[in-house]
């Protein structure tokens, strides 16, 4: 079974003396654990190597404080060096003279002509007036593509088609900003790679039309070892000023980040999140740092819950909680609000402590048991959803023949049911409950 | 549009080059010491291989280095590479035989290199003597369509295309009587690029793919997850859930021309016992090879 780091250190930990100094043996043990979570993470190998001498230097000898366990410790030190590698959150640089150029450059399918009308819409929120300029004259249809999207979000895009060299669009579009007062200029660049000499000096050229404020290089959270060398030619080709990492919505644990961070020393200032506009975020360096180390992000799981959880109705539940008035209706509207969160095994995934557990039940199967529960629940009269007492025998039989299922799943609902509603007590009494003992 | 042809030798040389200067050390070396196992480790690793995956080949080959008597360094860099071999030899590919249509349904997530990568596959059958249709079956990306229809110009084949938005299970649909019709005897249908844990929208490839079995129960002979060459670990979540969505039967590596080795596949092949069928080297669209395991294994430790 996989398990998060803190279980893994723990492990190797419990033997030790429970408090006093760490010594060399305790570390090694612990980092040997560090070392896997991060390579799992698609973290560099020479950036491992380097992140673990520095966490072993400040862990040797450190005092295990009070409060903490030696594994605590050691999760800490791991956790504070890995946040300060990530660095802090930047923003755009709009400092100066308008327009601004900021210009989205990086491999194929990385997600730039996306990232370009996501970061339009946001500078346009900030009260910017964007320009996207379709730079991009190689890929088929790329220029289209660009155009489509600007129209969707009521964005101005300046294009030229397939025909006119990059830099020369970038002159372009810059002197056309300026004329029409648009205070930026994104500039939507063909992928290319890291080792194309010739497409590399085109980007050269194109900075010094474009002298833009910003160079972003926009990459996969997917990506694997070879983020190091990807960011670092790059960046010794144009100099970047930071990084936008795309796709975080998947479960690419993004360790492509800290790679680049330290090859590059660039702020990471977006992560591309979703396929939608919007889905564009500020980086949260606590965040990444769990997810990297395998932790959970309970912080994106409370934000998605708030997605969907509308207050009003989560001030009733609070309510019926406290009152402990918690029916089986409430029980089914709650499925159905956790449902549209995702599949059930993705929000567990997010849960620190249940991830890696997910993994050991099928595919499907826990969000196959919400559609049974559902049909269960709706089998069930409204005296009955109210007070489940009631229900006997010929009952449950009836249930059953309505739902399609059995009664001895309908015993089992009812059974699970009794443990929520003693949980719910549990939280009411200010108690955590045993979360796990839902999904067993 | 230029194309900038690159050959998949010159593509090779580069992987080969970039890793020699990696780890030079480990030839030069002529006793079997400590580093040479920790420098064949870095190297497994380095090239994507996993880092499981790499502890339990390495502790194997040293398992038995004893007994098999593996006493310099290229012994052991040769047995690496047989157990290499034998991973990817595992997974088996579907072998094309039958008379008919030959139904290709590409997939894989955003930016793999979908698109392209059918472009190449339709060139490679065409090369073959085939007649090419294809779908395009991406109704969500701004301009997909588009950009399939510039490439098959290129190509010289049609494309089955519907408005943006609409149901890529018609567009398949329509493809499929199309192909019959017109008697193309291969066609490629594109797919949306979608992340794998984005549960509606692997619903959604689960119909495409239910609405083409619905037509021809033998079809799709090929399903192929476009995988791009950079991606890391993630790359065996995405061919999990993609395999448990629409049963893929092969992988298309893209953008192998960089400097990353794809080293995922291994382990995409050792646990899930899906086949590499083709490699994608370059933009132009001659840049493609049918997977060849043993110059594919070379080149990660190649002098």
């Amino acid at each position: 079974m996989f398990e998060t780091l803190t279980d893994k250190l723990q492990g190797a930990f419990d033997k030790l003396a429970r408090k006093g100094r760490l010594n060399e043996k305790d570390v090694d043990e612990g980092l040997r654990e560090v070392r896997i979570a991060l390579l799992e993470a698609d973290v560099n190998f020479k950036v491992v190597k380097e992140f673990i001498a520095k966490v072993r230097e400040r862990a040797v000898g450190a005092e295990v404080m009070r409060s903490l366990t030696p594994a605590q410790q050691m999760r800490k030190i791991v956790y504070e060096e890995l946040i300060a590698l990530l660095g802090k959150p930047a923003k755009i640089d709009l400092s100066g003279q308008p327009p601004h150029v900021v210009m989205l450059i990086g491999l194929q399918g990385s997600g730039k002509t996306t990232t370009a009308a996501k970061l339009g819409l946001h500078l346009r929120k900030q009260g910017q007036r964007p320009l996207l300029v379709a730079a991009d004259i190689r890929r088929p249809a790329a220029v289209q593509q660009l155009e489509i999207l600007g129209k969707e979000l009521d964005l101005a895009v300046h294009s030229e088609g397939t025909s006119v060299a990059p830099p020369q669009i970038c002159a372009n579009a810059l002197r056309r900003a300026k004329e029409s007062a648009y205070g930026v200029v994104i500039v939507d660049t063909q992928g290319r790679l890291h080792v194309d000499e010739q497409l590399m000096v085109e980007l050269e050229q194109m900075k010094g039309q474009a002298a833009p404020s910003e160079i972003l290089l926009v990459a996969d959270a997917m990506t694997g070892q070879d983020a190091v060398s990807v960011a670092q030619e790059f960046h010794q080709h144009v100099g970047l000023t930071g990084l936008i990492l795309t796709k975080m919505d998947g479960d690419a644990r993004g360790g492509a980040a800290l790679s680049m961070r330290s090859v590059t020393g660039v702020p990471i200032k977006f992560l591309g999140v979703g396929e939608k506009p919007g889905d564009l975020e500020g980086f949260y360096p606590d965040r990444l740092a769990s997810r990297i180390l395998g932790m959970g992000d309970p912080l994106t799981l409370v934000e998605k819950a708030q997605e969907v959880f509308d207050p009003e109705q989560a001030l009733k539940m609070e309510e019926k909680l406290r009152t402990a008035s918690f029916t089986l209706e409430d029980f089914m509207e709650q499925l159905r609000q956790v449902k549209k969160m995702g599949p059930l095994s993705q929000i567990m995934d997010m849960i620190p402590g249940l991830s890696g557990l997910a993994g050991q039940i099928p595919e499907g199967e826990t969000d196959r048991q919400l559609v049974k529960i559902e049909a269960m629940i709706s089998s069930m009269t409204p005296a009955e959803r109210h007070d489940p007492g009631v229900i006997g025998g010929s009952r449950k039989r009836r249930i059953a023949d309505g739902s399609g299922t059995t009664v001895q799943e309908v015993n089992q609902l009812l059974g699970q049911f009794r443990q929520v509603q003693k949980m719910m007590r549990q939280v009411s009494r200010g108690r955590t409950p045993d979360l796990l003992s839902m999904f067993r | 549009m230029i194309g900038r042809g690159k050959n998949i030798e010159q593509s090779l040389s580069r992987t080969r080059r970039s890793f020699f200067g990696r780890i030079g050390g480990l030839f030069s070396q002529t006793d079997l010491d400590e580093r040479v196992w920790e420098e064949l480790e870095e190297l497994l690793i380095q090239a994507d291989v996993g880092v499981t995956t790499t502890v339990d080949l390495v502790q194997a080959v040293r398992d038995e280095s004893g007994a098999q008597g593996l006493r310099t360094p290229s012994h052991v860099v040769e047995a690496v590479q047989q157990r290499l071999l034998a991973v990817l030899g595992n997974a088996s590919s579907p072998g094309r035989s039958q008379e008919g249509l030959w139904v290709i349904l590409v997939v894989g997530v955003n930016g793999s290199g979908k698109t392209t990568g059918i472009a190449k596959l339709a060139k490679y059958h065409q090369r073959h003597g085939r007649r090419v249709l294809l779908a395009a079956g991406d109704t969500f990306r701004a301009a997909a369509a588009d950009q399939l229809k510039v490439w098959a110009r290129m190509l010289g084949t049609d494309v089955v295309a519907h408005q943006p938005g609409s149901d890529p299970g018609a567009v398949v649909y329509d493809a499929i009587k199309a192909s019959q019709a017109r008697d193309a005897d291969t066609l490629i249908v594109d797919t949306a690029g979608r992340l794998h844990t984005q549960y509606n929208l692997m619903q959604e490839l689960r119909k495409i793919h239910r609405v083409i079995k619905k037509q021809m129960a033998d079809a799709p002979q090929e399903t192929l997850l476009v995988l791009d060459a950079t991606t890391g670990q993630n790359a065996l979540s995405q061919a999990r859930y993609f395999k448990d969505a629409v049963d893929v039967n092969g992988v298309f590596l893209a953008k192998l021309d960089g400097t990353a080795k794809g080293g995922i596949v291994f382990a995409i092949a050792s646990e899930l016992g899906i086949p590499i069928r083709y490699v994608g080297t370059g933009e132009d669209v001659d840049d493609v090879a049918e997977f060849d395991p043993e110059r594919f294994v070379a080149g990660l430790f190649a002098e």
